[in-house]
């Protein structure tokens, strides 16, 4: 919302001085957003008089002034036509920047005559377009400030333009009128009264207004109008044009400017038909889908079924309190006007506008809620000025439907000021600023006035004595902690969970990427989602259309572009929801990692190389044991379809119970995305991880053998296709009580062993508990792990 | 037996290696040496030589079996003194690497939020990122076409035609775990809610996804003077500037009443920002007194309870306090980005040990 500080000073009798001015709006919640001050653009020009003015002995049209300034006589080289010994004009010293020509002066040599400085046109000035001569002003003393001048004699000139932030709630300051109540609340001044004319019809209105019974509940309260005839449209006086400028609005004609100014100046959108154009009567009512209208903005406009616009004999005329039609719109040629005050439904404007897609000052108002009893009163002001600017003769007012009962009255609880907000503010005080807001006190009782839709509970009542009396002097209280005691953790099991996954995955060596919830449809199937459930309706792009369903889609991407930069070996992870689904809810806490290229650079100790699968299994696997999973899990194959098919591993407590996955990325889904391999990476789900069932923080007790344990190592020869799992099972099964543990240490595959012939070699581990090992219970022992496996795998000793 | 001790204590002296040491040894005290010799001819002695001859054969033998053990030891020292010296390595070689991984600053800055506001008693709460207009709008006294909804530049999810429930959106702020935490504990309740929300805007400081921490207290008597209390000490904590100052602008927000934009004291010199120091406001937050209306839809009654809530921006915290200047660079991933404002594993902000790094 912008204004000017002369316009608003048209509604309040202030001394204050622009900055408190400005202070104040935004303490009270009008947030300042900008200032535009003009007179900051003038401030070094001072005023002049020329005393000759003689012909430049080597150009026709230049002359050479001698002119008087505070700063002694200079000699200055012009070439305005109305350069002549006698004016008084604006000087532009060396040194001093001129906006309009956007030049910084120095003295000049032109075409052989030194001269020092310029006298200015208005557009050098950028008061306005004219440059058909340098500015002679009618008055002013010779070192006198320009912008002084302005200020005495032309303020509008020097008028700083206010731009404010309105919120949802202050639809009353989108009128310059509201803002000045405000400031007038806070006693930076008092409110101008407002003039009521009263102007009696001479004639019976020819067009008569009616609601459709469709278009009354939820459409349009009231609907009133009056023909005025015989007017007279061309441009608005100066000052209103300047006023609309001055706010970034076109002077467009009288007839419409006196609508615009209605708008800024009370929050009073109006609208004007050129009567002549209107076929018989205006009628609102609802549209039935399909009709079209050319609106003022000479744009097309197709409504949907259930709006609400007014028709004359020749159908649709206007979008109802939103913006009206071209073919009735008023124009230089208009003699007899129509003009309408109408109170819309709030929520139907809103609907109409959204659905038409229009943005104008009118919609803004009405959907917001302009004041409802400010109707009759507006008819007759605007009447008042039609007949002020343009002449011509009233009719009686038209009314359809009735100005709506908006009284109502809120106790105020004095003490809950101090309860809710923390200041102490005298009832007094409280009283004083609800009244000078337009609010009617009866006993404790306040009631709301009609510009003030927003408040609606005793808790307003509040905000509105804070706000006036200035949060900014609210002075901070202790909040008493909720125990003395030492705090309690505050952490739930599973957010703990996640900063450890997180931390661990970090000091694995990954670094941790945020990437966005949302990614392209491609990437999403090729991770199982890209489901209409999950799509956006509105995405910002196609490459953010869908919910992603898993973290990795996004690291790769985040690979490919880390690749096109010259970053060949990563390690990238993120901690986060992927979603399943579109439902709330239907998202769970993931945390991938992702290995790319090689373990690290070429090295002296040549340690670098590629990544494997068996890298993800590790950091998976260390990424479980920190959250606490179970140290012995399964590991079923048969994952989704973005691994590869023989090399990942599905990390499992049971078939259904998946706490992570790992292994190799399918090379079909790498090409798709542009990622150059190897690429492997991990999964982990930690709310699959079982939580702990134990309350205590006690361990179980160590026990420690004396006894010493001894080591076997056996090889056995499988079939190429039987995995290490299944023979570790099998040899740690051989005594349960005896084998402590059991590590693979080598495998050899194919060679002298044959083709599908591999073998696996394994240290057993014993444990004795009761007494030292003799040879032949380690025979015997290893007589039933030979057997074993053997029967599990197929695989025999290897000789 | 002075002849003999001169003769073995010089060759053990002169031996040269380990072999010889080991021959001289046999030679001298060895079962068959000349010492061993010497004692087997004491039985023939009288007792009186004997007396003599007995201890100072001994003594020979201690002394010559002491020589041969420090000999020994000196050979052996120069045969390692010898080794090392081969085994020179050149030591300015880098040493093996291993991967130096970091944490995202929206991570960090989360927990160090976390770390300071347990211990004012808020627990962390919550919820879903893909909500249901309901906890997103009305709950939040944001009924349907009230112009704040236009406001937030909403996205919403698609809606198949058969279904007709409204659309539901990503939730565009953290304020519907507000809702979902009172309906969860009811009043008396403190926490808050860090994480994703969503709007549609993307430019240079405007990212469609960025992350909000809600703050919500909720007891018989909290007013707004302890909520800049609460905001002050977050502050002075977190910037670790202590008495840094606040300053509250009235506002709206249809879900507080009374409602305030929330700046903090910072100033700017030669276009570098300083939090906590001069004369100039920088807006952070917005804030207020919970609307009955909230506190109703959550089902906790407005007549007995009240408090205060706060929404304010997890990246711009980090950006303010780390220096980091592009918003749309935290959701890049770029590793050189990572690494230069990611955070070690192990740097855990608490609040004994100092929240920044």
């Amino acid at each position: 919302m912008k204004f000017t500080l002369s316009w608003l000073k048209e509604h309040l009798e202030t001394e204050a001085s622009l900055d408190e001015i400005l202070y104040a709006l935004t303490d009270l919640g009008l947030e300042v957003e900008e200032v535009e001050d003009p007179a900051s653009k003038l401030a070094s020009f001072t005023l002049a008089k020329v005393k000759h003015a003689e012909q430049h002995p080597d150009a026709d049209r230049l002359r050479v002034c001698t002119v008087e300034t505070d700063e002694g006589d200079k000699q200055i080289v012009c070439g305005a036509p109305n350069a002549r010994a006698g004016i008084t004009v604006v000087l532009c010293k060396p040194g001093d920047y001129v906006p309009g020509i956007d030049v910084t002066l120095s003295v000049g040599n032109i075409r052989g005559v030194e001269s020092h400085g310029m006298m200015a046109s208005e557009r050098e000035l950028e008061l306005s377009d004219e440059h058909n001569g340098i500015i002679e002003l009618p008055s002013g003393e010779v070192g006198q400030k320009f912008t002084d001048w302005l200020a005495a004699n032309d303020p509008a000139k020097v008028d700083p333009v206010i731009d404010i932030a309105i919120t949802p709630n202050r639809q009353d300051a989108l009128g310059v009128r509201g803002i000045a109540r405000d400031l007038a609340a806070r006693g930076l001044g008092e409110m101008k009264p407002v003039d009521e004319p009263r102007v009696e019809g001479q004639f019976p209105s020819p067009i008569k207004v009616t609601i459709d019974d469709d278009a009354r509940e939820g459409g349009c309260e009231v609907f009133a109008g009056r023909l005025i005839r015989g007017v007279k449209n061309g441009p608005s006086p100066e000052w209103l044009q300047q006023r609309l400028r001055a706010i970034g609005l076109r002077p467009i004609s009288a007839l419409v400017d006196v609508t615009n100014f209605f708008t800024f100046d009370r929050n009073r959108p109006l609208h004007v038909f050129d009567a002549d154009k209107v076929k018989g009567d205006l009628r609102v009512h609802r549209t039935k889908g399909g009709e079209t209208l050319i609106g003022l903005d000479e744009k097309e406009y197709t409504f949907p079924a259930g709006a609400v616009a007014i028709s004359d004999d020749n159908g649709i005329e206007s979008i109802a309190g939103i913006m009206g039609g071209l073919e009735t719109g008023c124009t230089e040629e208009t003699v007899n006007v129509f003009l309408e005050a109408a109170v819309w439904d709030t929520i139907q404007i809103a609907k109409t506008g959204r659905a038409l897609k229009i943005n104008s000052d009118a919609r803004y108002r009405n959907e917001r809620g302009i004041d409802p009893a400010y109707n009759l009163q507006a008819i007759e002001d605007a009447t008042q000025m039609i007949l002020d600017l343009c002449g011509g003769e009233a009719s009686t007012v038209v009314v359809a439907g009735k100005v709506p009962d908006v009284s109502r009255a809120y106790k105020l609880d004095a003490a809950k000021v101090q309860s809710l907000v923390g200041m102490e503010i005298p009832e007094s005080e409280q009283r004083q600023t609800l009244t000078r807001l337009g609010f009617r006190m009866e006993g404790n009782m306040a009631h709301v006035p009609s510009w003030r839709p927003d408040v609606q509970g005793p808790a307003d009542l509040v905000e509105e004595v804070a706000r006036v009396a200035s949060l900014t002097k609210l002075e901070p209280i202790p909040l008493a902690r909720p125990t003395v005691s030492v705090p309690k953790p505050t952490q739930t099991p599973l957010q703990r969970r996640e900063t450890i996954a997180r931390r661990t995955a970090a000091s694995l060596g990954y670094n941790e990427c945020v990437t966005y919830s949302f990614i392209d449809r491609k990437s999403a199937e090729l991770f199982g989602g890209g489901a209409d459930a999950t799509m956006l309706d509105n995405p910002i792009s196609s490459e953010m259309s869908h919910m992603r369903p898993d973290l990795l889609p996004g690291l790769l991407q985040a690979a490919a572009r880390n690749q096109a930069r010259g970053f060949s070996d990563l390690a990238l992870f993120e901690c986060g929801p992927a979603f399943t689904g579109g439902e709330p809810g239907e998202q769970r806490l993931q945390i991938s990692g992702l290995l790319i290229g090689r373990t690290g650079p070429k090295d002296v100790h040549g340690q670098s190389r590629a990544v494997d699968v068996y890298d993800a299994k590790a950091d998976a696997e260390a990424v479980l044991a920190a959250i606490g999973a179970p140290a012995k899990a399964q590991i079923f194959r048969n994952g989704e379809a973005w691994w590869h098919p023989g090399r990942h591993g599905q990390i499992c407590l049971g078939p259904k119970k998946v706490l992570g996955v790992f292994g190799e990325l399918h090379p079909k889904v790498l090409a798709e995305m542009d990622v150059k391999g190897p690429a492997v990476a991990f999964t982990v789900w930690p709310e699959n991880v079982p939580m702990p069932k134990k309350k205590s923080a006690t361990r179980p007790a160590l026990e420690l053998r004396d006894l010493q344990a001894v080591e076997r190592d056996f090889a056995f020869v499988v079939d190429a296709d039987v995995e290490a799992l299944t023979l570790v099972n099998a040899a740690a099964g051989a005594d349960k009580a005896l084998i402590d543990e059991v590590r693979i240490f080598d495998q050899f595959i194919g060679g002298s062993l044959g083709e599908g012939k591999k073998s696996i070699a394994i240290t057993v581990r014993l444990q004795p508990t009761e007494k030292t090992l003799k040879e032949k219970d380690i025979e015997a022992v290893a007589a039933k792990i030979v057997e074993k496996v053997s029967k599990a795998t197929g695989g025999t000793l290897r000789g | 037996m002075d002849d003999l001790k001169q003769k073995y204590l010089s060759a053990i002296a002169d031996a040269g290696d380990e072999a010889a040491l080991e021959d001289i040894r046999v030679q001298a005290v060895g079962k068959k040496g000349e010492v061993s010799l010497k004692m087997r001819e004491l039985g023939k002695m009288t007792p009186e030589e004997r007396q003599v001859a007995g201890p100072a054969l001994n003594a020979l033998k201690d002394e010559l079996n002491s020589a041969l053990a420090a000999k020994k030891t000196a050979l052996a020292d120069a045969a390692l003194d010898e080794r090392l010296r081969t085994e020179w390595l050149d030591v300015t070689l880098p040493g093996r690497g291993r991967g130096q991984g970091t944490i995202h600053p929206v991570s960090q800055v989360s927990e160090e939020i976390a770390a300071i506001f347990a211990n004012l008693g808020f627990a962390v709460a919550e919820g879903p990122q893909i909500e249901t207009d309901w906890y997103n709008f009305d709950s939040l006294n944001i009924p349907p076409h009230h112009p704040a909804r236009q406001e937030f530049d909403t996205f919403y999810m698609h809606r198949d035609e058969a279904d007709e429930r409204p659309p539901h959106v990503l939730r565009t702020h953290t304020s519907p775990v507000q809702t979902r935490a009172m309906e969860k504990q009811g009043a008396p309740i403190r926490v808050i809610a860090p994480g994703r929300v969503y709007r549609s805007d993307y430019d240079q400081t405007h990212t469609p996804m960025f992350h909000q921490v809600e703050g919500l207290a909720i007891d018989r008597d909290i007013s707004m003077a302890n909520l800049k209390w609460v905001l002050e000490e977050f502050f002075a904590a977190f910037f670790e500037i202590d008495g840094i100052k606040t300053r509250f602008r009235a506002s709206h927000f249809p879900f507080t009443e009374p409602s305030a934009e929330v700046d903090i004291q910072c100033s700017w010199v030669d276009g570098q920002l300083k939090i906590g120091e001069g004369d100039d406001w920088m807006e952070v937050l917005g804030s207020g007194m919970v609307h009955p209306k909230v506190l109703q839809a959550a089902g906790v009654n407005p007549d007995e309870w009240q408090g205060f809530a706060f929404g304010m921006g997890i990246d711009r915290l980090a950006m303010l306090k780390y220096g980091i200047p592009d918003l749309r660079a935290f959701f890049d991933s770029d590793l050189r980005w990572l690494r230069h404002y990611g955070f070690a594993s192990l740097d855990v902000p608490t609040l004994h040990g100092g929240l920044s790094r």
